[in-house]
């Protein structure tokens, strides 16, 4: 992977001009790296890394930069990209780095009380403080306020507090919202309730000791992240999975976005009072997860990809059951569809609420069915097809106006989509091995490891060291449920990583909502949150 | 009525103990506050659906209020930042309460033994019922409900419990 690689002083105009000039309208990530104990020797302590995207959505540009003292640190692009706001604050709060001119530089992912810099190399993984009192959020909201011309007294407006525990909010977000009568005039939103420092916990285990971590990230589609970073980490080391292994993955990967949208969906008609369609959604769901459990022992954390393949095939009987498990599901949604397709109240509470332009669902950082339903056609499996997608018959699901509708049909048709794709890999898959045959990456199989001195030290070497990655960073991107995941990976040549960062897309889903709720009311909010998909795993890592 | 009529009486009136009457009418209806954080939620999600209906012992009606709830189920990691909060609600909660920690996470920190996550809810509120499991299957969690609910019998039933429990937030 190359960087450009710019000095701290031209970093805003070199940013600039990849945006207006070059092209790269889409910053997917903002983060650093502490060399303090890399092997290889880097002009500065800490460097900051920048990845965008092109418009046309294949190519991506990284750009890095040395940052000779963390306490100035460098420009802040916030300007020019909503999403880097939250970006720059996570890099804040987790290593410390400055960035001038930020509107509100302040720890995003630790509470107020937390004292260090976590993701530093000197910073113990263990070292813990205790929180005693959340924080009261006015600091952010006073200037949303302002910037309006608005004042609590004045305007007679009103605060409301929504979570970090509250059904609505599908997980541990908060929301404070000022109102004036019912509808929302200034919004935001406190993160971070569900940080349970992956990444630190990353830099502290082998490759494959990661996977149940992934698992965890976005746990409404685990298999997915499991794929992703094992394809990331595969990428590195330049191996590729036998056909047999890419297709079990792709029909894995697919059901498990079939079931994310399931998931969303259940719950986002739950919230607008269509109860019954939570069961026609989660009927299915649970057919899907006993497949998922005879194959993996798993019901949501499966943990079943290894680097280099995974633990085992497919067990006899497959088929039937697969198949049973997409007529079910089939039979959920097209139920489901004939309650809410010409229902009033859903379509009356759903269309034109809290539209996003195209331009904005850029700007904010957006991808994935969020940033389809506004009309962009991206999705990395068109625009960058790995894993054979470009040999399956499906459509990209696209909506037109970019409200909260859109963003649940464009959902409720991928599952469509999903399923057309299972039905053609496990039709055309192919015979012959899942994983990669070599001793360095997989484990042996165990008659080996119990009959032979080879097999036996292959076993301990791969445990103990891990998987050895080939010095260098790398940033593999996925198609995931939520839209691009990206693992962005730095190896020293270890059996451990030196740095890993998960690009979540639902990070920058949230970053957007205090704006896009703005001059609606809390109920339709509370359906915006739902149709978003926030998944607080994957957002506070 | 002829109170002296004692077989009239025989028909109509069951003698037992208060504690007895009290625990009988509460097993059978404890009212949940899912404090759901990660993935265990989505697991009592599933024990709330058709398939596994935890409505069949009793404890279907979820309440989002800690006031209206007895019986508070933490499904999910609990980080220090979320800490306060699961505390504030706690003590919302009326007498008798009991509490559920669902998953590893909650009951021990799980695997994410570092700087963030609370090393067991042990450390904040007193905990009745650990399942394990990171997430446990709907089973497990029905089997919690049920151990609740033997627990309950056994207790008086208008006691203050856990009164010599002292947490880590408690005085600060």
């Amino acid at each position: 992977m190359t960087f450009e690689i710019v000095e701290a002083d031209n970093l805003y105009n070199t940013i600039l001009d990849a945006r207006d000039n070059k092209g790269f309208t889409l910053l997917l990530d903002i983060t650093a790296v502490d060399n303090l104990t890399r092997k290889s020797k880097a002009p500065s302590r800490f460097e900051l890394i920048y990845i965008l995207r092109h418009a046309e959505f294949k190519d991506i540009k990284t750009i890095k930069v040395y940052v000779k003292d963390e306490n100035i640190g460098v420009t802040s692009i916030s300007k020019l990209f909503k999403s880097a706001s939250w970006a720059e604050r996570e890099v804040y709060d987790q290593y410390g780095i400055n960035f001038i001119d930020h509107p509100m530089l302040k720890r995003i992912l630790n509470h107020e009380e937390f004292i260090g810099h976590p993701l530093r190399k000197d910073y113990d993984i263990r070292d813990a403080h205790y929180c005693t009192k959340a924080q009261d959020m006015m600091d952010e909201l006073k200037p949303a306020l302002d910037a309006k011309n608005l004042d609590m007294d004045e305007d007679d407006l009103m605060v409301v507090n929504i979570g970090p525990s509250h059904p609505a909010t599908h997980g541990t977000i908060r929301s404070l919202a000022a109102l004036d009568g019912e509808k929302i005039v200034a919004g935001v939103s406190e993160i971070g309730y569900l940080h349970r420092g992956f990444e630190k916990s990353c830099e502290n285990h082998t490759y494959n000791q990661i996977i149940p971590y992934t698992d965890r990230l976005n746990y409404c589609s685990a298999l997915m992240n499991n794929i992703a970073f094992s394809k990331t980490v595969e990428d590195m080391l330049g191996v590729t999975l036998p056909e047999r292994g890419v297709f079990i993955r792709v029909i894995l990967s697919e059901l498990s976005r079939a079931i994310d949208h399931l998931v969303c969906l259940a719950a986002g008609l739950l919230d607008m009072g269509g109860q019954t369609n939570y069961w026609y959604f989660f009927n299915p769901r649970n057919d899907a997860y006993d497949f998922l459990s005879k194959l993996t022992g798993a019901r949501l954390t499966n943990s079943f990809m290894r680097i280099g393949g995974m633990t085992h095939d497919l067990y006899d009987g497959w088929q039937d059951d697969l198949e049973d498990v997409l007529k079910k599901i089939d039979y959920g949604i097209s139920e489901s569809k004939k309650m809410i397709e010409h229902n009033r109240i859903f379509n009356d509470r759903l269309q034109d609420i809290s539209p996003v332009s195209a331009e904005d669902a850029i700007s904010y950082g957006w991808s994935g069915p969020n940033l389809r339903a506004s009309g962009v056609a991206y999705d990395l499996r068109f625009a960058k097809p790995y894993d054979f997608y470009d040999s399956f018959d499906f459509d990209m699901v696209v909506g037109s106006v970019g409200d909260t509708y859109d963003r649940m049909m464009v959902r409720l048709e991928e599952i469509n989509q999903s399923m057309r794709i299972i039905k053609q890999a496990s039709k055309e898959l192919p015979n012959g091995n899942i994983c990669v045959d070599d001793r360095s990456i997989i484990l042996p199989p165990k008659s080996c490891v119990y009959g032979s001195i080879e097999g036996m030290m292959n076993q301990f070497m791969l445990t103990i060291d891990g998987v050895k990655v080939p010095t260098g960073e790398y940033y593999g991107a996925y198609e995931a449920a939520n839209g691009e995941l990206g693992f962005y990976i730095v190896s020293d040549g270890s059996g451990t990583p030196y740095k890993v960062k998960v690009r979540p897309p639902s990070f920058y889903h949230m970053a957007s909502y205090p704006e896009i709720i703005q001059d609606y009311q809390v109920a339709d909010a509370i359906l915006t949150l739902g149709s978003l998909n926030i998944i607080a795993g994957e957002m506070d890592r | 009525m002829d109170l002296s009529n004692t077989h009239l009486l025989d028909e109509a009136v069951v003698t037992t103990k208060l504690d007895a009457v009290v625990n009988w009418g509460r097993e059978a209806s404890l009212w949940p506050f899912v404090f759901g954080t990660a993935c265990c939620a989505i697991e009592f999600m599933a024990t709330a659906a058709s398939r596994y209906d935890i409505s069949r012992f009793g404890s279907e009606v979820l309440r989002f209020s800690p006031r209206h709830a007895d019986l508070l189920v933490v499904a999910g990691t609990v980080s220090h930042k979320q800490a306060p909060i699961l505390k504030q609600i706690y003590d919302q909660m009326p007498e008798p309460k009991w509490v559920i920690a669902m998953g590893a996470c909650a009951s021990t920190g799980g695997f994410y033994d570092n700087y963030t996550t609370l090393q067991g809810i042990d450390e904040i509120v007193p905990v009745d019922v650990y399942v394990a499991g990171c997430p446990p299957r709907p089973e497990a969690l029905i089997d919690a409900v049920l151990d609740i609910q033997r627990k309950l019998k056994r207790e008086k039933s208008f006691s203050v419990k856990h009164t010599d429990y002292k947490g880590k937030l408690d005085d600060v």
